[in-house]
């Protein structure tokens, strides 16, 4: 357990390093929350209580959603492009090589990474946008901690997502291709483009049922106390994908590491 | 004499930049099947943002005076030209990059100007799925719009096109200079492209007046498509703007290219190798 935890804290102290980057990103999302926030005003102004949200729950939506991109990897994460890069160039024989278990091993990673950008990037965009409109925040002690674990829950689940799609390099030479197919859905399911609470009829149904709404959407409502079902299930629904995906990810380990074949030495 | 040898060296320019981007072509057709698949990807990536546009309007009829259509026109004018400008120039937000790791003095001393090996760099094909995307986006909503066309819209149009692709080109190269003063600052430059790009998708008087005059007055994306999409379209200006500031357009991008060219031609100046 010692060597994943000294991984996460390398991981973390790496990403620590790229300060001006982590700046011009949390203004790039300050921006883009400004820009949410005119069209949501607009849209809910016309529409209220749209998809049982009111005005502040869709602006604080706003913010929550710029301050998580990163953080969660919506948009795909440095850790988990690498490894894929490392399968499609071979140096993934070196991680195969360790007395470590892969799967843990990159988890480790993206979570140092994952934990550095919440810290760094979460909230300045939030800061900005309380200071500029009136946001919901979570009331009580209880339900602060409900946010955290669904926040990391969905981290878990967007890793469990991008490790899949990171490993699918093993079985196509280019995992390139799958990598932006799964931006796409990304993009559409998780609520990164729209609230799915938005999204009208079946579309809607489908949508909140991807694991991608497990990533975005559900530590949101959380956080907003909107969540359908209550907490409790909204938690359940995250740790089911994340006990699919978990076993998924160590089936795709298994089945590609005997499909290895080192060459040279 | 010396003004007839800049004059020939200027002249090469479109040639050089032409064998560039060909050999990165050739480079990214060597995978055909995969180069499809991105490209097709690249329209779904993009094309999400109006698909969220259309999922609004499964709620509402029209969204800050303008219809589904109207929003297409001025969702697919913001996408054509902000992908017209990543397609071309795009590339120069890696200059980060190369400043890093030293490319940049490569480049520095081979026959063709850095600024023509930076726009050129690792030329994307797959960029034109914006543009692709974009002009669908355009044609279906052409068809949906019912509009007295005149020969002086058409033109406005089209014009608009190219002038907004510049403005946004030299927003690129804006950025890319401002990474010689800030290494790390590349995704800084992503607020005014790809947020300028998510900002005029959208009518801008929504925004606010201060916006308006910030996108009017400051950084003009204002005139990349919304002013000449409301002339188009035959609506107000806001601010109380003459309807025919959208005609400003070229005049913009002109004074664009002029103040871009200055901040490159400066951040090349003060420029020290790394030194490894």
């Amino acid at each position: 357990m010692e060597v994943y935890w000294a991984i996460a804290v390398r991981s973390f102290r790496r990403f620590s390093t790229y300060r001006i980057a982590t700046l011009s990103g949390a203004f790039t999302n300050t921006v883009f929350g400004f820009i949410f926030c005119g069209v949501y005003l607009t849209l809910w102004h016309t529409r209220p209580g749209l998809g049982g949200y009111d005005v502040s729950d869709a602006l604080t939506f706003v913010w929550l959603q710029q301050g998580l991109l990163a953080p969660v990897g919506i948009f795909g994460a440095t850790t988990t492009v690498e490894l894929g890069e490392r399968v499609r160039t071979g140096e993934i024989a070196v991680d195969l090589y360790r007395p470590t278990h892969l799967m843990l091993w990159w988890l480790s990673v993206d979570a140092g990474r994952a934990v550095f950008q919440l810290l760094a990037r979460g909230g300045a965009p939030l800061i900005v946008g309380a200071l500029v409109f009136d946001l919901n925040f979570p009331s009580s002690p209880m339900q602060w901690l409900a946010v955290a674990v669904a926040v990391a829950l969905g981290i878990l689940v967007s890793f469990g997502i991008r490790y899949l799609v990171a490993l699918s390099g093993f079985w196509i030479t280019d995992s390139r291709g799958v990598e932006s197919m799964a931006l796409v859905l990304s993009l559409f399911f998780s609520g990164a483009i729209l609230p799915l609470v938005v999204f009208p009829g079946w579309i809607g149904e489908v949508a909140r049922a991807t694991p991608w709404a497990a990533t975005l959407q559900v530590p949101i409502d959380v956080w907003l106390g909107r969540n359908p079902g209550g907490v409790g299930s909204a938690l359940a629904f995250q740790l089911v994908w994340i006990v699919v995906l978990g076993l998924a990810g160590r089936m795709a380990t298994v089945l590609a590491t005997r499909k290895v074949v080192i060459q040279g030495g | 004499m010396a003004e007839s040898t800049s004059l020939r060296r200027a002249m090469a320019w479109p040639g050089q930049y032409r064998m560039l981007v060909m050999m990165w072509i050739r480079s990214s057709l060597a995978y055909p099947a995969s180069f499809a698949l991105t490209l097709v990807s690249t329209m779904l990536i993009t094309g999400t943002d109006f698909v969220a546009v259309v999922l609004m309007f499964s709620h509402i009829e029209s969204f800050g005076g303008f219809s589904l259509g109207e929003m297409g026109l001025l969702y697919g004018t913001a996408s054509m030209t902000l992908g017209l400008a990543d397609l071309a120039t795009g590339s120069i937000e890696r200059i980060g990059q190369r400043i890093r790791t030293g490319e940049l003095d490569v480049w520095l001393i081979r026959p063709v100007p850095a600024f023509i090996q930076a726009v050129a760099d690792n030329f994307a094909l797959r960029r034109l799925g914006r543009p692709f995307q974009a002009g669908l986006v355009l044609v279906i909503a052409l068809g949906h719009i019912e509009l007295d066309w005149t020969v002086a819209k058409g033109i406005v149009l089209v014009v608009s096109m190219l002038t907004g692709s510049i403005i946004f080109g030299a927003i690129f190269v804006l950025g890319a200079a401002f990474q010689f003063i800030s290494i790390d600052s590349a995704e800084l430059a992503n607020s005014f492209t790809y947020g300028g790009q998510q900002l005029t998708q959208y009518p801008l008087s929504i925004f606010g007046k201060d916006i308006v005059r910030a996108v009017t007055f400051i950084v003009p994306l204002a005139f990349v498509n919304y002013y000449p999409v409301l002339f188009v379209l035959g609506k107000p200006a806001p601010l109380g703007l003459p309807s025919w500031i959208g005609l400003l357009a070229p005049a913009v991008a002109v004074a664009m290219i002029a103040l871009a060219s200055v901040a490159w031609r400066g951040g090349l100046r003060r420029y020290r190798s790394t030194g490894s």
